[in-house]
């Protein structure tokens, strides 16, 4: 019932939420690069934290806002609870996403979308820091340093880059701070993330 | 030739002609629901009656293994797209998304009739303003991904609700684009054939042409890969059956005809003899196909290898006649045997007659079959067969045969504590295991094979096919009528949904409401001025102005000018054959079937409680919905079937004891013929038992027919009471009888069809163990003189 275009976008997110295990320092490195953001990354067993988010819409006067919480368990486990302005609990664990919506449930087996698929793996790369796992569905650029910095992510899929242009994740250290994903048509979403118990 | 043989003769002759006659009219059938048992309730028969011509067996369930993933695709696609073309299949579903855009189309352009959020309150300014508001809300969410491209025309989610809706069920899993099992190990495809399940050639053709077309498919492929195709599906089992049962009847009358004509030579050592044998069981088996034709309308082919039997036991009669016909025979001791024929005859009608009053129609046409049968050849054998013997008529002399046979009855005769403790020993054995005996499972008598059931299980788990076992059936006269019956039904269930109690359910007023609910829908649309007037209003407070809401305003109007789906708009869509599937047509008498879905997760997971689900139809009597558990049904039902085989068993042996009581005229006598066939009985049960075979109820018939049967020979060694063994000549024809009998039976036990199998390995040992008990518990004189008393 989703389509896949929306499928993708939905895993994108996913996967840049799922970048917010971050913990304890990985050393305050002069010289920020991805292999130290990706070990840092694949150190954490679990997290929680809070997320707020706005999507920026041509179709609505004004950004809609929503808020909750994420959860991470390893070893694939990712909760992304909303509270605001409605209920919605979306959980990916292994192979499956389902959305409670209410007394509504969605079901989805990512397998089910073949050029999505590798998005799995993306996600299981990113929380067990495989880098190269991850370099093969985006290009990724990291700016800045250990203080602030931003990486980027270009999806190589042409397919993928019909849906989402670039997805920027940005942060300081360890500390994950703002996913932006920007929409081939112009939308747009900013999720800020603030970390609430500090993973293992 | 006497001068009252020629009436007779002549009578017989018009007879045989008559049933040719009748025997080239006869249709014959190999469907093999004639031995599964008739369903119990008019409305449940008429409702298997539609699911066997209906959606239901025109389907084909396929999967393909071996290879890998890609390949298995590759094929799919390949295959799919080959059948798509070709006429004979009316859809071919893969997972391509093939229907994806019309199915969507369709929703989308009927929203508003289809939608059962749509009623008038929903669009007041308040209502509007509840539903776009919940559409901006989604926005928020992943789900409004889906969504927001169409906002501008469906603001108030109509789409999704839909889509909701739908999605209820559980669908196969993808791999490389197509369908596949869980386990990723086959790619899976759905396919209807265009003929319908009555039409046996045409599903034959049509499962031919898939196979073959997966056959030049699967040959593109680089050599080394090795693609297999497994097909299932009512149809297949059908197809399949139909071949087996033809294949069977011919093998199983060959061969059985084939012994038994080596027996029959062995002894009569004359092809006159033979052929005068064989007429008796041919006019029998004439007679039997005429009664089952002009008493059944239609003859089945397993009755027909039943045939077998016959022939097995008919011939006895002629090698009585003929043994007794020897040169030292005189006619008064030819007439002297029959007596104790007849009474043979009669307690195997007395057993036989029993399965008349089966719910099984194909047992109840063996009962008939076999009545007419015998007792036609028993007449034969005793009024026309005797004038037909030529002069000086005689077979080998088989009285030094006999004399050797007399001393293995009394060998036998010495083993008789031997025999009888292990007969004892046999019951003791069955008593201890009787808890573990019965098969109490209905799928047991099922005649398709156990192997080609768990490919079936398999094919239809992965794709998800719904387990029907609960099932709501509403009925009228027409289509219009059902649909709002099911509609009514509906929105029972729906509470039921929303309540949990049940996971979901499938209705054919989902994909095609009734021409009324679509018109009172139709009658809630506003007209584009008032939905303007009260959109203004109902996006004051949202962040969705009303000016790009216009697009809305037009589908509207639009949709108020739009007529009412019907079945042939939804042509070109997956929804096309679910309302074929769940709105089914038999002559003047519509119905719609109303499956239920399991909840798959909270209090009622995986159960559905069916005290809640009629309670709930309480409300909707008005629709005299009919609620079917199909497990606890077919449980029920197969527990009132062995009780029905157990007092039809019972009736049947009472009869011949009865029988036996009025002709022997002496209790111990009638225990004297007794007492072999419950040794029998019990150590062939013993023997299944210990073989591992879980006894159904053709085992249990097969019992009755050892009595039936067996008791022929018991009641040899009883021969006029007295304690005199039998004559050789007589105990010869009786092994000779014995063998032919038990070889006619004892082919069908290497049947590959269950029913045949039961009865056949069954009765086959049976039938031999009743004479080596007769001569064991015989009074044999232990001196080889006949007619000197054993004392």
């Amino acid at each position: 019932m989703f389509k896949a275009a929306s499928m993708r976008l939905l895993v994108a997110a996913l996967l840049a939420a799922a970048s917010l295990l971050h913990g304890p320092q990985a050393g305050a490195a002069e010289s920020w690069t991805v292999a130290q953001l990706m070990q840092a990354l694949g150190k954490h067993r679990s997290g929680q934290a809070t997320f707020q988010e706005r999507k920026y819409l041509a179709v609505l006067d004004q950004p809609v806002e929503s808020s909750g919480e994420l959860r991470f368990q390893a070893p694939d486990r990712l909760e992304k609870i909303t509270l605001k302005p409605r209920p919605e609990a979306l959980v990916l664990e292994g192979n499956n996403l389902s959305v409670t919506r209410g007394k509504k449930q969605f079901n989805v087996r990512l397998s089910d979308y073949g050029e999505v698929a590798g998005f799995i793996d993306s996600i299981r790369a990113t929380l067990a820091g495989d880098r190269d796992t991850l370099e093969r569905t985006y290009a990724l650029h990291l700016a800045g340093n250990a203080e602030r910095w931003t990486l980027t992510l270009l999806p190589r899929d042409t397919r993928m880059a019909e849906v989402v242009t670039r997805i920027n994740i940005s942060g300081s250290r360890g500390l994950l701070r703002e996913i932006e994903i920007l929409q081939a048509d112009g939308d747009r979403s900013v999720m800020e993330i603030v970390a609430l118990g500090q993973a293992r | 030739m006497t001068r009252r043989f020629v009436p007779a003769l002549l009578l017989w002759l018009t007879f045989v002609a008559a049933c040719a006659g009748v025997v080239s009219q006869t249709r014959f059938t190999a469907d093999l629901s004639a031995f599964l048992p008739e369903a119990p309730t008019a409305e449940q028969r008429v409702l298997v009656e539609q699911l066997r011509d209906g959606m239901v067996s025109r389907l084909l369930l396929a999967g393909i293994e071996g290879g890998d993933a890609a390949q298995r695709a590759q094929v799919s696609r390949a295959l799919a797209a080959k059948l798509r073309a070709d006429a004979a299949f009316r859809m071919v579903a893969n997972g391509e998304p093939v229907h994806r855009e019309s199915d969507h189309a369709l929703l989308f352009t009927h929203r508003y009739v289809l939608s059962p959020a749509v009623t008038a309150e929903r669009f007041t300014s308040s209502g509007l303003q509840q539903a776009i508001a919940e559409s901006v809300d989604l926005l928020a969410s992943p789900l409004g991904m889906l969504t927001k491209s169409l906002l501008p025309r469906d603001p108030t989610g109509e789409l999704m609700q839909l889509l909701e809706r739908l999605d209820g069920g559980s669908r196969p899993a993808m791999q490389a684009g197509v369908w596949a099992s869980r386990d990723g190990g086959r790619a899976l495809l759905l396919v209807q054939t265009r003929a319908s399940g009555s039409d046996l050639d045409g599903q034959q053709a049509a499962i031919d042409s898939l196979r073959s077309a997966f056959a030049s498919e699967a040959a593109k492929l680089a050599s080394g890969t090795d693609l297999k195709l497994l097909v299932s599906g009512a149809a297949v089992f059908a197809v399949d059956s139909r071949s087996t049962i033809e294949s069977e009847v011919m093998r199983l009358a060959l061969v059985s005809t084939a012994i038994i004509v080596t027996l029959l030579l062995f002894i009569y050592r004359s092809p006159t003899a033979l052929v005068l044998g064989l007429l008796p069981v041919v006019s029998g088996a004439l007679a039997g196909i005429v009664a089952v034709s002009l008493g059944f309308g239609v003859m089945h082919g397993v009755t027909l290898g039943f045939g077998t039997t016959l022939i097995g036991e008919a011939v006895d009669y002629a090698i009585y006649l003929f043994v007794q016909s020897g040169s030292a025979a005189t006619k008064a001791g030819r007439n002297a045997y029959w007596p104790t024929i007849r009474l043979g005859v009669m307690t195997s009608i007395c057993g036989f007659g029993a399965l008349m009053f089966s719910g099984f129609p194909g047992l109840a046409q063996l009962g008939l079959y076999s009545i007419a049968g015998l007792v036609v050849a028993a007449l034969t054998t005793r009024y026309i067969l005797p004038h037909l013997l030529p002069a000086g008529f005689a077979i080998r002399d088989v009285t030094s045969f006999g004399l050797r046979l007399q001393r293995g009855v009394s060998a036998v005769g010495r083993l008789r504590w031997v025999l009888a403790g292990s007969a004892a020993l046999a019951g003791a054995f069955v008593f201890a295991q009787h808890n573990r005996i019965w098969n109490h499972e209905l799928a047991a008598l099922s005649p398709v094979p156990a192997e080609a059931q768990a490919v079936d299980a398999a094919l239809r788990s992965d794709l998800g096919a719904p387990d029907l076992r609960y099932m709501i059936v509403v009925r009228a006269n027409d289509a219009e009528t059902t649909l709002q019956k099911a509609e009514a039904v509906s929105a029972r269930l729906q509470a039921l949904v929303d309540g949990g109690e049940i996971g979901g359910f499938e209705s054919p007023s989902l994909y095609l409401p009734s021409q009324a609910r679509q018109l009172e829908r139709r009658s809630a649309l506003p007209d584009p001025q008032d939905l303007r007037a009260r959109l203004a209003s109902a996006t004051a407070e949202l962040p969705l102005p009303a000016s790009r809401l216009e697009p809305f305003v037009e589908d509207i109007s639009a949709a108020r000018e739009r007529p009412p789906l019907t079945r042939a708009d939804l042509d070109g869509t997956s929804f096309a054959m679910a309302v074929d599937s769940l709105l089914l047509r038999q002559g003047e008498q519509w119905t719609a079937l109303l499956p239920l879905r399991a909840p798959i997760a909270g209090a009622h997971a995986g159960e559905i409680d069916p005290s809640a689900v009629r309670l709930a139809l309480e409300d909707a009597a008005d629709a005299a919905p009919l609620f079917i558990d199909m497990k606890s049904e077919s449980g029920q039902l197969y527990a009132g079937y062995l009780r029905e085989a157990i007092m039809l068993s019972l009736a049947g042996v009472a009869a011949v004891i009865a029988l036996l009581a009025v002709a022997l005229r002496s209790p111990r006598r009638v225990l004297r013929v007794l007492l072999p066939l419950a040794a029998s009985v019990l150590t062939v049960v013993a023997g299944l038992v210990l073989a591992g075979v879980a006894l159904t109820i053709l085992h249990l018939v097969g019992l009755l027919l050892i009595v039936a049967v067996g008791s022929n020979y018991a009641l040899f060694f009883d021969s006029k009471g007295d304690e005199d063994a039998p004559p050789p000549a007589t105990l010869a024809s009786m092994l000779f009888a014995n063998l032919t009998t038990v070889a006619g039976f004892g082919v069908l036990a290497f049947s590959s069809v269950p029913v045949l199998q039961a009865i056949g390995g069954t009765v086959g040992p049976g039938a031999l163990l009743a004479l080596i008990f007769a001569a064991a518990f015989a009074h044999t004189s232990s001196c080889l003189v006949p007619g000197v008393p054993a004392r």
